[in-house]
């Protein structure tokens, strides 16, 4: 079984087969990270390009360290956009790239978009490894690895995301995912960081925490980027941490087998209190772990899936 | 082949490994996929039955070593490696259903070698089809069936271990992967 | 010279015409319009039989980039392009590099037009020096120069006092003044519709009320000045509304609408194509059903193309890195017969006036009409025809257009420009 596309761009177009197929190849792959010998032949001679127009370290590195232990020869590029405002343009750079035969090349970039088009351009197997705020397919994967780990069954569970919605790759990705395993998604956030129409994709809307804490199976929590403030979408830090910020407080309402969720990486005492963070409810680790398990499957799925 | 006819080889194959290494201590089975564990569990029961002891029994999955990843137009999906023993200085047997071109068996040595380095590796199958396109020979067989290349031998087998037999198929795409 | 243009069927919507006649042009101008002419000697004969004979379109709203950017557009590229679209004037807008906000520019233009140009050129100059909305250009000066009317369009005179003084002095030399409506505020970073696929896609929205409030700004100051004021591409529902009220109201106001705002929602951009990244940006159905209502009742007078030609390196760019607009002149006609027309949203008389008188009297134009005497600006139209639309045969420098393969109905197919014959190639 193979997946339906060339590339891996986004959630919204994934089948629910194709998304049992990659979480069902990462768990079998979960494996070969405990071994001795971190390591398997499949992916010899095999090329993959990480190209990074944002910076990035836990995603970057886990897509390396996917393609290494499948024995693929991993590159690097990173790039600010910047350059590619006053430089190269994003086509150019890919055909150059092309040129080079790689197998797959993996880009983050802050225009929404910006992997569609690298896809529409290339032979090669594209992944987005976050667009702008559009998607960040391999986050969404990963967290339903994990929450299918602990919880079982997604179908039915109580799932919240709170933060930064607009702005939010992580959160679109996930409502998709989540939404197609049939699991019921309630986004909340301050109202000038909820998307306007959000609910037309199957999500409930709440702008108050407290309420939505007790019947939540999974809280996810997101990243709220410190820049916001001064976009004026909300007061200050601290009046964000007040009402939005998760701490131990707030949590004593919650289910006792709650899932506390980061992508990462956490603002401390803003939107996460360490005591929750670093707590017993935290999968936030997990998270990353199953990161390396869900990209290992993608590469192996995308690579050698040609048809003759 | 029927049940009955399976037995009769597992039941072959359980004693010549008895007899081979004059008691079983620091042995384990590990099957390949799914049929292979399965062939594994029912061959450990056997010696059980006869010497009283319990083999440990792995699976590995040969899928990411294979030499034909790329040139495939479909692949099985990945099952979990999972060998609850340390390999390191244990004499292991690896256990397959059907022998044919030895390619499976060469990715199953690369699999198992990357798990560690074994005393000895020795192979069992339940049926040897012939065809061979790398030098690999079974230690021990359960019985040899003469086939042509557009045909296929599979062996049916339900997860209880209950029932299970070996159907000899035409199957024209056969030589294609 | 003489033409005869025989047995078509001509519609002139400043006449009320619309019967089978022949039409004789001679020395450039329309010199008889009746059934059955007798050939004069030497006239070549056009048989128009099977197509409507209709007034050379007027498109009032173009971008033809010369001066500034002649790698996008020249006179010559951009006026080829509109005679092969079916349109003999075009009004180009003032944000040239440099922009057009001085008399020098100005007759740049016209002179280029004079020597390079394939159709009729009117220039409009700009509101504020620089478009930078904050110093009014020598408006008399522009006039005298023969600007037809003042935008700063692309974006808003932000400042309303700037923009009270502009529609006062614009008033009082009897000028039309077209405002771009769009608060840039409330759409800092926007590249589409803020709607449901922007929150989709991620990409930022620009929303309705960004139009809305500025169009409710510059009508109060329209009502205030007593200035004529045109909206330039309208493209919202509340827009429509908006103008429907204040025309009801007694307010000197006219506006335009695009076939590509009337014709395409925000949908076409989940794929992210920038062809479909204009400003302002593609709506929602409900918009386009509003537009084409506006249009039939007559809330908005105006078809126009809003040219806006950028190169194909430009616009092969991430979305939010390509520039806003799409080419418009070789699809005007065919869209808006095929959305209008054959939709039987309205009836051709009125699309055909929309295209021609309309836009003539807007800008003062002496044009629009197939009266005897007129200059013989005309186009001659396969209503019913078929086609699949391929850009690459457009006479446009750029081919930035989201309509490449579209199904398509009714095109021009022969143009006359003061009575010189240009045939169209689709």
């Amino acid at each position: 079984m193979l997946l339906n596309s060339k590339d891996f761009l986004e959630i919204k177009q994934l089948t629910v087969p194709e998304i049992e197929l990659i979480l069902s190849t990462a768990e079998s792959l979960k494996e070969i990270s405990q071994r001795d010998i971190k390591k398997v032949p499949t992916l010899r001679g095999k090329t993959i390009i990480n190209l990074f127009y944002e910076v990035s370290t836990r995603t970057r590195t886990s897509f390396e360290i996917a393609g290494k232990r499948m024995s693929a020869d991993v590159v690097n590029i990173s790039t600010n956009s910047s350059s590619v405002l006053k430089g190269e343009g994003l086509k150019d750079t890919a055909c150059n790239l092309e040129a080079m035969k790689p197998d797959i090349i993996v880009i983050r970039h802050p225009a929404p978009g910006a992997p569609h088009m690298l896809a529409s351009l290339l032979d090669c197997s594209v992944i987005n490894a976050g667009d702008g705020a559009h998607e960040h397919p391999t986050q969404a994967m990963l967290d339903l690895l994990t929450i299918r780990e602990k919880k079982g069954d997604i179908a039915g569970l109580q799932v919240a995301i709170v933060g930064d919605i607009t702005h939010s790759r992580v959160a679109r990705s996930n409502i998709w995912a989540l939404t197609k395993m049939g699991a019921k998604v309630t986004v909340v956030g301050p109202k000038t960081l909820i998307p306007p129409y959000i609910e037309q994709l199957g999500v409930s809307v709440s702008y108050r925490l407290a309420e939505v804490i007790p019947k939540a199976d999974v809280l996810m929590i997101l990243r709220i980027q410190l820049e916001r403030q001064h976009g004026g979408f909300f007061p200050s830090l601290r009046e964000y941490s007040k009402l939005f910020g998760l701490n131990l407080e707030k949590l004593k309402a919650a289910k006792t087998d709650v899932l506390i969720m980061h992508p990462g990486p956490i603002n401390r005492g803003v939107e996460l209190d360490p005591e929750v963070a670093d707590g017993p409810y935290s999968v936030i680790l997990e998270q990353v772990t199953n990161g390396l398990a869900v990209r290992m499957a993608l590469i192996y799925l995308l690579l050698g899936g040609v048809d003759i | 082949m029927d049940k009955a006819a399976v037995d009769k080889a597992l039941e072959h194959i359980s004693r010549q490994i008895i007899q081979q290494h004059k008691g079983i201590d620091n042995l384990g089975l590990v099957g390949i996929r799914t049929k292979g564990r399965y062939l594994a569990q029912l061959i450990a029961s056997r010696i059980k039955q006869h010497q009283g002891v319990e083999l440990p029994v792995g699976t590995i999955d040969t899928s990411l070593y294979r030499d034909d990843v790329s040139v495939t137009p479909n692949r099985p999906i990945l099952c979990t490696t999972q060998v609850p023993f340390a390999v390191a200085d244990k004499k292991v047997i690896l256990v397959d259903d059907v022998l044919y071109t030895g390619r499976t068996i060469r990715a199953a040595l690369d699999a198992l070698m990357d798990l560690g380095r074994s005393r000895a590796i020795e192979l069992a199958v339940l049926i040897d089809r012939g065809h061979r396109e790398l030098p690999i020979k079974a230690d021990y067989v359960g019985c040899e069936i003469p086939t042509t290349v557009d045909e296929t031998i599979k062996l049916i087998i339900d997860e209880g271990l209950k029932h299970y037999k070996v159907v000899k198929l035409k199957d024209p795409t056969a030589k294609k992967w | 010279m003489k033409l005869l243009i025989c047995g078509g069927r001509v519609i002139d919507p400043a006449q009320g015409l619309d019967r089978v006649l022949d039409v004789l042009v001679e020395k450039g101008r329309i010199a008889q319009l009746s059934p059955d002419i007798d050939p004069p000697t030497g006239a070549k004969l056009i048989p128009a039989q099977g197509k409507l004979v209709v007034p050379g379109l007027i498109d009032m709203h173009t971008h033809l980039r010369e001066p500034g950017r002649e790698d996008k557009e020249t006179i010559s590229s951009g006026t080829k392009a509109a005679v092969n679209g079916g349109i003999t004037s075009v009004a180009c807008m003032a944000n040239t590099n440099p922009v057009n906000d001085n008399q020098a520019v100005t007759e740049f233009i016209y002179s280029q037009a004079r020597k390079t140009g394939h159709c009729n050129v009117y220039v409009v100059g700009s509101v504020t020096q620089g478009q930078q909305g904050k110093l009014l250009v020598e408006m008399g000066e522009l006039k005298a120069t023969g600007a037809v009317a003042y935008s700063d369009d692309g974006c808003s005179v932000k400042n309303t006092e700037v923009m009270r003084r502009a529609l006062e002095y614009a008033s009082m030399l009897d000028m039309l003044v077209i405002c771009h409506c769009q608060d840039a505020d409330l759409a800092p970073q926007g590249v589409m519709h803020e709607g449901l696929i922007s929150t989709m896609l991620g990409l930022e929205g620009m929303p309705a009320l960004a139009e809305e409030t500025m169009l409710a700004r510059d009508i109060s100051l329209a009502a205030l000045t007593g200035a004529r004021l045109h909206i330039a591409h309208v493209s919202t529902a509340g827009s429509v509304e908006l103008i429907r009220q204040a025309k009801a109201r007694g307010i000197k106001l006219s506006a335009e609408a695009t076939p590509h705002h009337f014709s395409l929602t925000h949908e076409v951009v989940r794929n992210f194509d920038t062809n479909t990244k204009v400003n302002p940006p593609l709506r929602t159905a409900e918009d386009v059903a509003a537009i084409i209502e506006g249009l039939k009742d007559g809330t908005i007078d105006v078809i126009a193309s809003d040219h806006a030609p950028h190169t194909s390196a430009e616009k092969e760019a991430e979305y939010n890195y390509a520039p806003f607009g799409i080419i418009g002149l070789e699809t005007l006609l065919p869209l808006s017969l095929t959305r209008l027309v054959h939709s039987k949203a309205m009836p051709l008389m009125d699309v055909i006036a929309r295209l021609t008188i309309n836009p003539a009297r807007i800008l003062s134009l002496d044009k629009g009409t197939l009266n005897v005497g007129a200059e013989a600006d005309i186009t001659i139209i396969d209503l019913d025809k078929r086609f699949k639309l391929d850009i690459a045969g457009f006479k446009s420098k750029s081919k930035n257009s989201p309509f490449q393969g579209a199904e398509l109905q009714g095109l021009p197919v022969l143009t006359l420009v003061g009575g010189k014959l240009n045939t169209s190639e689709y």
